[in-house]
């Protein structure tokens, strides 16, 4: 129970205690493995005189006695284990944990070693004897909880210590995203009011229109298409657009996030985007009957939205 | 108050009914604590931050944020407003739903009764069609602005690869709606966006054929898009846009300044 702050341990005593209906003072006393374990009235099994005295930390079959043999050079971590309701695994790794931190030889484990046991100082009882016993100290009816271990947030959770500058989003922000909305609403609304969505004539599945365009989106294609096999136009550069697109995060391994500092990074992208956008206007605007060139302020323009 | 003669002015009696509904336990039970519209609300930091926490908006906001991430230049809103003109999408087009069955020919005249029949049909309509390319417009942008700003490195690489999925299911979301009109652009368009996706080696055949049910569009292929534009898309966009938003707070909100 080391390291732990004071109105930490106060507050998990003051838990158990109500739990359990003992005394505030005692359980604290207890957790901070100050005081010998005091006696429980409602485990039989424990023997009804404290003895303070008692040389031998023996593993009493409370719940209490759980951190009285941590300092002996011998552990029962069996017994502990029932006591504390900690697995035994990690109660060992703890251990060893400190041994190997204190720099002092890892200390027998009696549950493991019937041998050990016996060699211990003044052990009473046998020590695989104990958890049996052990197991009434929690009243019935009553559930207990316990914090096992602390896990550092580490995975995708960003934690910053260090302050930074910020400011509420209500309103600063609420307010700015309510102007957007509200602006681009209204642009809509008069754009729609002055500006109709094109339906031509009946879909006829004999007549097709010269030129054929897809939409707009698909105009860069559209416009390969005319230079490459369609199996590359059509399939082999979308696909691969697509998958360089997603996998930029894991390639660019710049950590640089200032524009002077990944010039090879932008030089690229925009390379494509640029590519793109003359593309898709060219196909758009400058591509007439039979997707032949054309000057659209010469043949009229080919192009619906 | 009274106003010389005795009498309640109007002006009076329409503070305190207010004052009544603002007290009554129904808009207390609306509003919650923090909330501006409730009564007694006060410009306090506490206030500001019980605005959002205690709102729906604390699954899209966090209380604060940096402040270089409220300037307009940042994020130019284009990631806020490809979500809004998600929504004006949804909005318009349910109101569509209302007037259009996908069969052929009955869904080319819906369309035509609705510019001429409905009330504002055909300025319901605009605002689809217009608010569909803008949409597409500003993903796009979107895409830009954060590439620009280098906002995909770590921690957000998975992110961009989110916001990859979000295009491609807005440009599917656009491209099935393009057939609906069934008229000669609708038609055509499709045919020959989809004929591309049909030179796919191996699998082209059974791309087209799952896509517009048949070796060519039919009016089969209508009811097909109609039922992947106006529900398959937007639900499996609304999940990805879900963990989008997700991820942009949990990477530590937006990124930068540079
Ligand atoms: C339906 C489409 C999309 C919607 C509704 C959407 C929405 C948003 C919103 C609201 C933000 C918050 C910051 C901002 O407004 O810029 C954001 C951030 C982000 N988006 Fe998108 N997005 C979409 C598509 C995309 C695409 C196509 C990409 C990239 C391929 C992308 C990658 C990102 C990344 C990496 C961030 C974090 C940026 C930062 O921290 O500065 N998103 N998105």
């Amino acid at each position: 129970m080391a390291g732990l702050p004071e109105h930490l341990l106060r507050r998990s005593a003051e838990a158990r205690a109500k739990a359990e209906g003992r005394d505030v003072e005692e359980v604290l006393a207890e957790l901070k493995g100050e005081a010998p374990p005091a006696p429980e009235q409602e485990t039989p099994a424990a023997a009804p005189e404290p003895a303070p005295a008692a040389p031998a930390p023996e593993p009493t079959p409370t719940r209490a006695a759980a951190p009285a043999p941590a300092a002996g050079p011998v552990r029962d971590l069996e017994a502990e284990s029932t006591g504390l309701g900690v697995p035994v695994p990690l109660l060992r790794r703890a251990m060893e944990g400190r041994a190997r931190k204190e720099g002092k030889p890892v200390p027998a484990m009696a549950g493991a070693a019937p041998a050990a046991a016996t060699a211990a100082p003044a052990t009473s009882a046998p020590a695989p004897a104990a958890p049996a016993a052990a197991a009434p100290a929690i009243p019935e009816g009553v559930t207990t909880q316990r914090l096992l271990t602390v896990v550092k947030a580490g995975a995708i959770q960003q934690v910053k210590s260090s302050p930074q500058d910020k400011v509420n989003v209500w309103p600063h922000l609420l307010a700015i995203e309510f102007v957007a909305l509200m602006v681009v609403t209204a642009g809509l609304i008069v754009f729609s009011v002055f500006v109709d969505a094109p339906l031509l004539e009946f879909a006829n599945f004999n007549e097709q229109p010269n030129p054929s365009k897809a939409p707009w989106y698909f105009l860069g294609l559209q416009e390969l298409l005319s230079y490459f096999d369609p199996q590359v136009a059509g399939v082999i550069i979308p696909t691969f657009g697509l998958i360089g697109l997603a996998i930029i995060p894991y390639v660019d391994k710049n950590p640089a996030v200032k524009p002077s500092d990944r010039k090879l990074a932008i030089m690229i992208f925009s390379f494509f985007i640029f590519a793109s956008a003359i593309l898709t206007t060219y196909g758009s605007f400058f591509r007439g009957p039979g997707f032949n060139f054309s000057f659209p302020w010469v043949d009229g323009i080919f192009f619906d939205f | 108050m009274a106003n010389g003669n005795g009498r309640v002015g109007l002006k009076e009696r329409f503070a305190q009914a207010g004052d009544h509904i603002r007290t009554s336990q129904v808009w207390s039970s609306i509003f919650r604590p923090g909330s501006p519209f409730r009564h007694g609300y006060t410009d306090s930091p506490r206030n500001r931050s019980y605005v959002i926490m205690n709102n729906v908006l604390y699954h899209l906001h966090p209380v604060k944020v940096k402040r270089h991430a409220v300037r307009l230049s940042y994020t130019l809103c284009l990631g806020g407003l490809s979500f809004f003109l998600f929504i004006l999408l949804t909005i318009t087009g349910i109101f569509l739903m209302f007037y259009y069955r996908p069969t052929s020919p009955q869904a080319y005249l819906d369309i035509q009764a609705l510019s001429t029949d409905v009330a504002f049909g055909q300025l319901v309509r605009n605002m689809h069609r217009w608010g569909a390319h803008l949409m597409v417009l500003t993903v796009f942008l979107h895409m830009a602005r954060v590439f620009y700003h280098g906002a995909y490195k770590p921690p957000r690489e998975f992110n961009w690869v989110v916001g990859i999925v979000l295009l491609v299911l807005t440009l599917l979301l656009s491209f099935t709606g393009y057939l609906l009109p069934w008229d000669q652009l609708a038609l055509w368009a499709v045919t020959v966006g989809s004929n591309m996706g049909a030179y796919a080696p191996v699998i082209g055949d059974q791309v087209s054929f799952a896509l517009i049910g048949g070796v060519q569009i039919t009016p089969d292929t209508l009811l097909r898009w109609y039922v992947l534009h106006v529900l398959f898309l937007p639900f499996i966009i609304v999940v990805f846009m879900a963990v989008h938003f997700w991820r942009v707070r949990k990477d530590g909100g937006i990124s930068g300044p540079l």
